[in-house]
């Protein structure tokens, strides 16, 4: 074990070749045969005579770095064997390496914040569990905040944090100074101090959980590359390495960005300084409007920063055996250099040490990549960090194990789940443009409702240049453009698509305009992103699969529409659809457009092989227009020649109608947001007619386009609840009120039942509510968006999943799940009293905000009866 | 022009106040001819480096305005027009610029589309003995080359149409600068002789029969240079154009063309202009490939062609000095009828030509050695190169660009200015003790560099700026850029020569798709 530290000692100043030549004899042990050979004493033998490969494995880990390591760790740790790590080079020699050895809870999303917390955890009992010196410190962190917007979203994340039970404080900058002397605070407005946040050596850590996952069985062998992975049905069978084959029945791919071709790697920079002020630095300091961080660092100081301006890197496939140092590039650093100096004077005088590259891969969308792959079993990644490898390698690790272990994780982790992904996001142009976009944002500003610039305009539904030239803004979601609002001609358009604000955006007129066109006229909105699956039968296969897959009896008459979630085992929400019985065995599906590759896996999972049985993705075909309002009947009537009133046409009902010149066009009678009107599946080849003749059939009854936010407002101050946002795997229908969808009795075991029936019998602990915000000022107060906690009589219940200002109701309306605060061990049972008594609060950044919690909708009477009162108030003070 | 060379190596490093008399050289307007009474004073020279002028202009600078708009004052830019979005030709447009060291300066250059064929010419003429002769290349070499290019058929509608009086369909679509003019007075002679040269394309021609570009291009050299020997010797009834002809054929120019069609690229030389393509390689950094061969001593196999024409006995003093007789740099030239006539003939055409002439000294001095003219010839070297998508521009440029710049500096500097990129050396820490601050200091100063160099719309210019501001380091140093652009017109010859760029760029979509 002394060997054990010894090399880890020798491998963190890899970094630092000229140190360690002044460093006595470490030198030596920095060229290949040298660091790692304790590891090798545990697994492997000496390089003269490798130990051969085993012929069978159950998991095969491919990539020895801090990923890969923590996987085979916690899958021993599990109670897995015979689990084989290889690594083409040596433990810990990519992007590990070069780490910054900062493990850091400030993280966009919450569950990246709960993987970084654990492997926190997971750190500092290493050393003690192993024996291995892992340098790990908690010295805290200080994130500062230049102005006022990035302090808000540092509120932001300080509210989210403590509902994690993270301890964090934000102080303001007099107190950031007694905790780091150094730091000019002339510019600050705030900070956030993360007292948990710790540093530790990534090689080491990497080192200590090698050693541990060694002590569990784990079997570790260096410069063995995987050349492919073999593949029989749709399964896992074995990895070909260039030692000959390994047979197993997973592989987990951790290769980082060597192996796969969804990361790209772009350069942050790092430098490190000498420095004589070591002891009253002790602190991780964060400016991220100067993009940069420092640590103390080996008795000097360590700065690195994410610049705006990155330079990429494609290794188009090539193997790169280790990732090389690249190039000091001092005019790259320059601003973040400026930045440093600017946060720190007094290191004017500081001498440089050496300035290191470090390449890092990234992600399309700043999240790390988790899970099995579409279409091939047992095929597992974990990749992507973004450049937070050691934060999230622990719980990362953690929670793939679990889902090889148990099928699913402990934990939503669907944020990162590859499945988000198609594969049009894997083309190399597409990375290569939005990689470039992504690195510089890890330090950006977050504000509500922030889209990617880059490699946009990949799907579009045909009338996305009808819809532009009228105005649209856009959005994408899953590679698709929709439209967020209409602008108005004549309206300041640049400022427009500037709104960065954590306060009342300035589209809200616009898109209060086009709601209230959905509520009195109509309004037509462009829903094609919708993922369409059509599942068909020659027997009655088809209605048999959907009938396990789906809570909902789908053996209705042809015609109806039924909508149902898709569970899994626990009961969770795996996908929530709409199914369009469109004859005695054929099937019309619709799922929220980012369910494309996992709602067509899950129906893949469970579809029997029959040549018979035949599921088609059919998005392609259809463009799908919402018409929405009261007088969508009409338009349509005058466009079929047919009658569209309720009487004619019940909801949640499908007809192939002509529309205008167009056959074949699938009208439903549903909107997704409690609004009357009609959904139309139309062949796109018809779209742009339909679209045409709708607008100008239209024109009469006030028809107008509207965008996804118009939506967004309607289905919020409904209480609809969309899956992704705040339904997912961890949802029953019993906690968000949909046990009317849910039907027991069916005749068929469905997925789920099992859990669904215990759940009804012990009663539900956690519900999903309605909270109208009370005493806040859309005008001057911080709007809400999601995350935020939610408290009841001054205790944390909960957290939002998503808001919106409800037009209607003149009032934020936050959807959200709340449960009690659990008496030990056992989960108080939730009851309606729960929810309509007590004082209900939304934390946004910090700021409690008085709310009500609802379990129903308010009912559009409520709103008239509203506008009335106001009327006469209004007269009444006219009057007088 | 080597002596200016040295003398700018000598210089180089001194304070511009530390400047010779000046009356020394007010008689050297061209330095081309040394003349033979000064030709061994240059060592002495050195000795004078201790003279100061007045403190006037010593402390005196120039603001980077100021700067500008001398270094702007004759840029021009041309981009080939889009069609559709898309632009069809293999040229994408082109910057040029002039410096003038000599007053009035003496290099001209021209740009032009054939209207009649396809392609672009481009073409940089250095003169010397005055500005005339370089003045008459570039008004008329694109219209001989032009005519050579075309085709039996059109020149055949040209000639009818000239004959019948009606007007005829324009040849050439000039891109021009305001400061480069065209003669009025002359251009009916031009004229003239230029119809007499279609004739005889004419009458060699047969029907349906398209020339050689690379023959075009030889035989319209050859022509005018014969044209402008004719002009003066037959002289002309109004003095004044008398005159002028004479000036033109006693006044030399050397000149470098390039044709564009397609990727088809030919460059004509004559003399020491020099024509380079800048290549792209794969890592992105540029090179430089000559297309062009200097016609001076510096070249063997020009010396050995010289000598090869002459009787053994001149071997020694046909090039001397490394110049041509002792006296001419270049070693092929148009006009300079002085090395191509008889001496005869000189004196014939001297005396029957106007009074002005009788005055000057310059134009009655006959070189020493003269056995057997002609020495001089304008014959180009005709170079064809195939366009590859890697070819990115062409500089063409007078020999006062590249005595500064090596060609290789020159093809950095327009390449990193055409793609953005600015490879800078990068800076390395190794081994030094340097602090935060310091580093800092540094960095601010490599990227106020670099952004400075973005104020050159026009590559020429941002060229002409390195070749005269360039320091030790080869970045622009704007103190020694406002030193030399400064300097009074009858010094600035001593520092530098005139300086004219031509910077095609090609479109590499256009050629990689032929």
């Amino acid at each position: 074990m002394r060997g054990c530290v010894w090399s880890s000692r020798a491998l963190s100043p890899g970094l630092l070749l000229r140190l360690l030549r002044d460093a006595r004899c470490c030198g030596h042990r920095l060229d290949r045969q040298g660091p790692w050979g304790s590891v090798r004493l545990l697994a492997t033998a000496q390089d003269t005579q490798p130990v051969p490969l085993p012929s069978q494995a159950r998991v095969v880990i491919c990539g020895g770095g801090i990923v890969g390591t923590s996987v085979a760790y916690h899958l021993a740790k599990l109670g897995w064997t015979e689990i084989v790590l290889l690594e083409q080079g040596r433990l810990g020699a990519g992007t590990t390496r070069l780490c910054a050895g900062i493990i850091s809870v400030a993280k966009p999303i919450s569950i990246e914040s709960q993987m970084a917390d654990y492997s926190n955890a997971l750190y500092e009992r290493l050393e003690e569990e192993t024996g291995v010196k892992t340098a790990f410190v908690r010295t805290g962190s200080l994130c500062l905040a230049q102005n006022q917007d990035r302090f808000l979203s540092l509120k932001r994340l300080a509210s989210r944090l403590r509902v994690l039970g993270i301890a964090c404080n934000v102080i303001k900058p007099k107190e950031v100074v007694k905790l780091h002397p150094l730091v000019n605070i002339h510019d600050l407005v705030g900070a956030l101090h993360l007292p948990g946040d710790a540093m530790a050596s990534p090689p080491d850590i990497n080192h200590a959980l090698a050693v541990a996952a060694a002590r569990h069985g784990v079997q570790i062998h260096e410069r063995t590359s995987v050349n492919h992975v073999l593949m029989e049905k749709g399964h896992v069978t074995g990895v070909e390495t260039d030692r000959g084959p390994i047979e197993c029945e997973y592989f987990v791919n951790c290769a980082g960005q060597v192996g796969w071709l969804r990361n790209t790697v772009t350069h942050s920079t790092l430098s490190k300084f000498c420095c004589h002020f070591v002891l009253s630095l002790n602190l991780l300091v964060m400016d991220m409007d100067g993009r940069i961080y420092v640590r103390a660092w080996q008795g000097g100081i360590l700065s690195g920063g994410f610049e705006k301006n990155p330079k990429p890197i494609f290794t188009e496939g090539r193997n790169q055996l280790e990732i090389q140092n690249m190039q000091e590039d001092w005019d790259h650093f320059e601003p973040m250099l400026n930045a440093l100096l600017r946060r720190m004077p007094s290191l004017d005088s500081c001498e440089i040490h050496q300035l290191v590259n470090c390449p890092e891969s990234f992600t399309p969308d700043m999240r790390c990549l988790m899970g099995e792959t579409p279409g091939v079993h047992g095929y597992f990644v974990l990749a992507g960090m973004n450049s937070s490898g050691l934060s999230f390698a622990g719980g990362a690790g953690k929670y793939l194990a679990e889902w090889m272990t148990y099928g699913y994780p402990t934990a939503n982790v669907w944020p990162l789940d590859i499945k988000r992904f198609g594969n049009l996001q894997s083309s190399r142009t597409f990375l290569r443009h939005r990689v470039m976009e992504v690195m510089p944002l890890l330090y950006e500003l977050k504000v509500p409702r922030w889209d990617f610039q880059t490699g946009r305009q990949l799907r579009t539904s045909p009338l996305y240049d009808r819809l532009d030239t009228q105005g649209a803004r856009w959005m994408e979601k899953h590679g698709f453009e929709r439209a967020k609002y209409f602008v108005p001609a004549g309206k300041d358009l640049l400022a427009l698509d500037q709104s960065k604000t954590f306060y009342k955006p300035d589209w809200f007129d616009i898109v209060g305009a086009e709601v209230k066109c959905c509520k009195e006229a109509v309004c037509v909105i462009d829903m094609s992103s919708f993922t369409k699956f059509e599942l068909t039968s020659t027997g009655d296969q088809a209605l048999e699969l959907l009938q396990r897959l789906c809570a909902n009896d789908l053996d209705v008459p042809v015609g109806h529409i039924v909508h149902t979630g898709m569970l899994n085992e626990r009961g969770g929400y795996e996908n929530d659809c709409s199914v369009v019985r469109l004859s005695k065995n054929s099937f019309f599906i619709i799922s929220p457009t980012d369910q494309q590759v996992h709602c067509w896996s899950w129906i893949k999972r469970y579809m029997p092989s029959d040549p018979q049985l035949h599921l088609e993705d059919v998005s392609w075909k259809y463009t799908a227009l919402n018409l929405i309002g009261p007088r969508a009947m009409d338009v349509l009537s005058e466009l079929s020649y047919v009658s569209m009133t309720p009487e004619h046409f019940p909801t949640l009902f499908c007809k192939e109608m002509s529309v205008g010149y167009a056959n074949g066009i699938r009208v439903m009678s549903m909107t997704h947001t409690g609004e009357p009107g009609f959904m139309l599946y139309i062949p796109i080849e018809y779209a742009l007619h339909v679209y045409n003749e709708v607008m100008s059939v239209g024109q009469k009854y006030g028809i107008r386009n509207a965008g996804y936010y118009a939506l967004r407002s309607l289905r919020i101050e409904k209480f609809f609840a969309f899956w992704g946002q705040d339904l997912d795997s961890f949802t029953t229908p019993l906690e968000c009120g949909r046990e009317f969808r849910v039907k027991f009795d069916k005749g068929t075991d469905f997925l789920g039942r099992q859990a669904l029936m215990q759940q009804r019998q012990e009663g539900i602990t956690r519900r999903f509510v309605m909270l109208v915000l009370e005493d806040h000022d859309a005008e001057l107060d911080l709007w809400p968006w999601w995350g935020e906690p939610i408290y009841r009589n001054g205790q944390l219940v909960g957290v939002t999943t998503s808001s919106a200002y409800s037009y209607t109701l003149e009032r934020h309306v936050c959807l959200g799940f709340v449960s009690p605060a659990t008496a030990g061990q056992n989960p108080t049972v939730i009851t309606p009293d729960f929810i309509n008594r007590g004082d209900y609060e939304v934390d946004i950044a910090g700021q409690r905000y008085p709310a009500k919690a609802k379990l129903y909708p308010f009912s559009s009477l409520f709103a008239q009866q509203r506008r009335r009162k106001d009327d006469m108030e209004l007269s009444n003070f006219q009057g007088k | 022009m080597a002596a200016a060379s040295q003398l700018f190596q000598v210089i180089r490093g001194m304070e511009l106040a530390r400047i010779w008399p000046r009356a020394r050289f007010l008689c050297q307007t061209c330095c081309q001819f040394s003349h033979p009474c000064d030709a061994n004073s240059g060592p002495k020279q050195h000795t004078w480096r201790g003279y100061r002028t007045s403190q006037a202009w010593h402390t005196y600078y120039l603001t980077p305005p100021q700067v500008n708009s001398i270094l702007k004052a004759n840029e021009y830019s041309f981009k080939v027009p889009e069609f559709d979005g898309k632009n069809l030709s293999s040229v994408m447009g082109f910057d040029s610029n002039q410096l003038p060291a000599n007053a009035p300066i003496e290099d001209r250059r021209s740009a032009a589309t054939c209207l009649q064929t396809r392609g672009m010419l481009f073409g940089v003429f250095d003169g010397h003995a005055g500005c005339a002769c370089a003045q008459a290349l570039s008004e008329r070499l694109f219209y001989y080359t032009a005519v050579a290019m075309l085709q039996h058929e059109t020149l055949a509608e040209l000639e009818s149409a000239v004959e019948a009086g009606r007007p005829v369909q324009p040849v050439l679509q000039w891109h021009k600068h305001p400061n480069d003019y065209f003669s009025r007075e002359a251009s009916r002679l031009y004229f003239s002789s230029l119809r007499t040269y279609w004739q005889e394309l004419l009458d060699l021609s047969t029907p349906g029969e398209g020339p050689d570009t690379a023959e075009a291009l030889l035989s319209a050299f050859k022509r005018l240079d014969s044209d402008i020997s004719l002009e003066a010797q037959v002289g002309d009834p109004n003095s004044f154009l008398h005159y002028w002809v004479l000036r033109v054929a006693f006044s030399g120019a050397t000149a470098c063309m390039a044709h564009v069609d397609g990727a088809e690229l030919h460059v004509a030389n004559t003399g020491d202009c020099r024509a380079v393509l800048g290549i792209q390689e794969p890592d992105g950094s540029f090179s430089a490939l000559t297309l062009s061969n200097d016609h001076n001593a510096q070249n063997e196999e020009e010396v050995r062609r010289v000598r090869a024409e002459h009787p053994p006995s001149e071997a020694r003093t046909v090039v001397k000095q490394e110049r041509l007789l002792g006296l001419l740099m270049p070693f092929r030239a148009f006009g300079d009828v002085k090395f191509k006539w008889s001496i005869d003939l000189q004196r014939r055409v001297l005396e029957s030509g106007p009074d002005q002439l009788h005055n000057n000294e310059h134009a009655k001095f006959v070189p020493p050695n003269f056995h057997t003219p002609p020495y001089l010839t304008a014959e180009p070297e005709v170079r064809r190169h195939r366009l590859r998508p890697q070819d990115r521009f062409l500089v063409l440029a007078s020999d006062g660009l590249w005595e500064t710049l090596h060609r290789q500096e020159v093809v950095r500097i327009v390449g990193e200015h055409l793609t953005g990129v600015h490879q800078q050396q990068p800076v390395s820490v190794g081994g030094y003790r340097v602090t935060l601050g310091q580093m800092q200091g540094l960095l601010q100063e490599r990227k106020a560099r670099i952004s400075s160099t973005f104020e050159d719309q026009n590559a020429a210019t941002h060229l002409i700026r390195h070749a005269v501001g360039s320091n030790e380091f080869g970045a622009v140093d704007h103190e020694r850029l406002s030193k030399m652009l400064s300097l009074p017109e009858e010094l600035a010859r001593m520092y530098r020569d005139d300086i004219t760029v031509i910077i095609v760029q090609f479109n590499p979509h256009v050629i990689g798709a032929q």
